[in-house]
C-alpha cells in the first residue's frame, strides 16, 4: 500500500469578497455559502446566489463530512502525486479539493471522508478531506 | 433566425508543421490564413470579418487585423478554449446572415511545443472567481477530464479497455496521414501499457503536444457558388457552456447535451443521418462522453459504442477523426477544434486519404469541448452539409 505523498500548499488567494472563508479555515472550521432567499447552498463561495439570484446570502460552518464524488492520482503533472478529486459535503454542495493521508490504492468513489486543513506557505490553511477510519 | 443554408465553409487549411521552432505564433497565423484562401480562390483583400481566439498573440483581435493587413468591417474573439473556432464558423454564419460580413477569416496557431507549453500548467491569476477555491488543490488539464473519466466508469461500468479504443481507431486512421505526429498504429494493449499518468487515463489516452495551427473561410454561399470548391454548406450549430452549476456538479454529461440538439434541430436532421464524425479527442473520454451526448449512443453506452473499431472508416459504423485527431495527428496550440472542421470539411469534399475517405460523405457533423470538461466548458456543435 502507498500512502498519498504530502504535498506543500501556497498562501491563499484573499481578497474582498472570499477573506471570511480563509480567515475562518485558518481557524480550522469550513464555511460555505447558503442563501436566505431560496435556501440552497452553494459552491464556490459568491457575494450572490447563483441559484436564485438574491444578494441576500450568508456564510454557514459546514459540518465537514462528505462523500467522495470523484478522484484521480495525478501522478506526471507535479513533484510528488496528489489526489484531485470532488466530495459532495452533507450539505448538498460538491467542491473540488484533494485527499490526503490515505492509502492510494483504498480509495473509491463514495468513500466518507472529513475536512481537514493543511498549513499554507506563508499562512492561511488549506481545507482537504480524509477518508473517515473504517 | 436560423444560420441553415445561409453561409458555406469555402477554404480550410491546416498547416502542415508540427514543429514550429523557427516561425514565430502570429506568422503561422498568417501562413494558416494564406493556405485557407487560396484554398478557396480567395485574397485578403477579400476578407471583410475576422475571427479568432486567445491563441492570437498580443491584443489578439486588434493585433492580428493590423498584422495580416486586413479592412473588416466584423470582428469576433469569442473564447471558449478549443471549441473556440467552431462556435466562429456559427457566428460567422450570423454575421453573414445579418449582412455583416461576406468572407470570414478563421484563425488558430500556437507553438506550445517549442514554448514547452504543454497546456497542463494553471496559472494563478489573480481576480479569477473559482481560482482561490480551485488552484490549491492543482488542477490541470489532464486530471480535470481524469474526473470525468473515474466518474463515468463509476456511473456506468467504463473500463480502460473501450476508452483504449478511441486511441485505437485514431492510430489506424494516422497512418494514412503523412503530417500525423503519430502514425504507428497501436493496440489496446498498447494503451493499457502505457504508463498511467492520472488515473485512469494512461498516456495514450491524452492527444498530442503540436505546434502549427488551420484557418477557415466562411462565406456568402452565392459568392461559394462563384468558387470553384465544392459547396459544404453550414446546415446547423449549437453553443453552450456547462459549468460546476453552483456546488451542484455532474461529471457524467458535457455541454455536448446542449448544443448537439440545438445543431440537430436547425440541420432538421438526426444522428443516424450522420455520415462522418469529428469529434474533439483531447483525451479518449471527451471522445466517449460526447458520442453519447450527441447521441449517438444511450447515455452510459458510449464504452460500448467505441469498442471494437466501430470508430474505423471502412470498417465500424460511424467514422471518427479520420485525419487521426488529436490524439495522433494534430493538436496545434492545445486548441483542436479547427482540425476539426477542417477534417469535416475534406471528407465532405470528398478530399480526405482515400483509405478513410467516407464514401458519397454528404452529411458531417463536428464538435468541440475547450477549457476543462470536469470544471468548466464550452462545447460548440457544427452540422455541415455537401451540396
Amino acid at each position: 500500500m502507498t500512502m498519498i505523498p504530502e504535498r506543500s500548499f501556497a498562501a491563499p488567494m484573499v481578497d474582498s469578497a472570499n477573506a471570511p472563508f480563509w480567515q475562518a479555515a485558518s481557524e480550522g472550521v469550513l464555511l460555505i455559502k447558503r442563501c436566505n432567499a431560496c435556501g440552497e447552498a452553494h459552491w464556490y463561495p459568491r457575494p450572490f446566489c447563483p441559484h436564485c439570484g438574491s444578494e441576500n446570502t450568508e456564510w454557514v460552518t459546514a459540518s465537514g463530512s462528505g462523500t467522495v464524488y470523484s478522484f484521480t492520482v495525478t501522478r506526471k503533472a507535479g513533484p510528488v502525486p496528489y489526489v484531485l478529486a470532488y466530495v459532495t459535503l452533507d450539505e448538498g454542495v460538491t467542491m473540488l479539493t484533494n485527499l490526503v493521508d490515505a492509502e492510494i490504492e483504498a480509495l473509491h468513489i463514495g468513500q466518507r471522508v472529513n475536512v481537514v486543513f493543511r498549513q499554507a506557505e506563508g499562512g492561511g490553511a488549506v481545507p482537504v478531506f480524509t477518508p473517515v477510519a473504517p | 433566425m436560423s444560420i441553415k443554408r445561409k453561409a458555406c465553409i469555402a477554404g480550410a487549411w491546416e498547416h502542415p508543421l508540427r514543429k514550429a521552432p523557427d516561425k514565430t505564433t502570429a506568422q503561422l497565423h498568417y501562413e494558416c490564413a494564406r493556405g485557407a484562401l487560396a484554398d478557396a480562390g480567395l485574397g485578403f483583400k477579400d476578407v471583410d470579418g475576422y475571427f479568432c481566439a486567445g491563441d492570437a498573440p498580443g491584443f489578439g483581435m486588434l493585433s492580428m487585423v493590423d498584422y495580416l493587413g486586413l479592412r473588416v468591417r466584423h470582428v469576433d474573439s469569442t473564447e471558449t478554449g478549443g471549441s473556440s473556432y467552431l462556435i466562429h464558423v456559427s457566428h460567422a454564419a450570423q454575421a453573414i446572415a445579418a449582412g455583416h460580413c461576406d468572407v470570414a477569416l478563421i484563425t488558430l496557431a500556437g507553438r506550445p511545443r517549442s514554448e514547452a507549453a504543454s497546456g497542463v500548467a494553471a496559472a494563478a491569476k489573480p481576480n479569477v472567481p473559482e481560482v482561490p477555491f480551485e488552484v490549491p488543490y492543482a488542477p490541470v488539464t489532464l486530471n480535470a477530464y481524469a474526473l470525468a473519466a473515474m466518474r463515468h466508469m463509476h456511473e456506468f461500468g467504463t473500463t480502460a479497455e473501450q476508452l483504449a479504443w478511441v486511441k485505437v481507431a485514431a492510430s489506424h486512421h494516422a497512418q494514412h496521414n503523412p503530417h500525423a505526429m503519430l502514425r504507428e498504429v497501436v493496440t489496446v494493449a498498447d494503451v493499457l501499457a502505457s504508463p498511467l499518468v492520472s488515473d485512469p487515463l494512461h498516456k495514450l489516452d491524452c492527444c498530442v503536444v503540436s505546434d502549427g495551427g488551420g484557418a477557415l473561410v466562411v462565406v456568402r454561399p452565392e459568392i461559394a457558388r462563384s468558387l470553384k470548391r465544392p459547396l459544404v454548406n453550414v446546415l446547423g450549430a449549437g453553443e453552450a457552456v456547462k459549468g460546476q452549476g453552483g456546488g451542484r456538479v455532474d461529471l457524467t454529461y458535457s455541454g455536448a447535451a446542449w448544443s448537439g440538439p440545438k445543431a440537430f434541430e436547425e440541420a432538421g436532421v438526426s444522428p443516424q443521418d450522420i455520415r462522418y464524425a469529428s469529434i474533439y479527442d483531447s483525451f479518449t473520454i471527451t471522445v466517449l462522453m460526447q458520442l453519447e451526448d450527441l447521441g449517438f449512443c444511450a447515455k452510459g453506452e458510449g464504452g460500448r459504442f467505441v469498442a471494437d473499431g466501430n470508430l474505423i472508416s471502412g470498417v465500424g459504423r460511424l467514422p471518427v477523426n479520420t485525419d487521426g485527431g488529436g490524439l495522433c495527428n494534430n493538436h496545434p496550440s492545445n486548441r483542436g477544434g479547427i482540425t476539426k472542421v477542417i477534417e469535416a470539411v475534406r471528407q465532405l469534399r470528398g478530399e480526405a486519404h482515400s483509405k478513410v475517405q467516407v464514401p458519397g460523405c454528404e452529411l458531417a457533423l463536428v464538435n468541440g469541448t475547450g477549457g476543462l470538461l470536469g470544471t468548466r466548458h464550452g462545447s460548440a456543435t457544427l452540422i455541415l452539409g455537401r451540396e
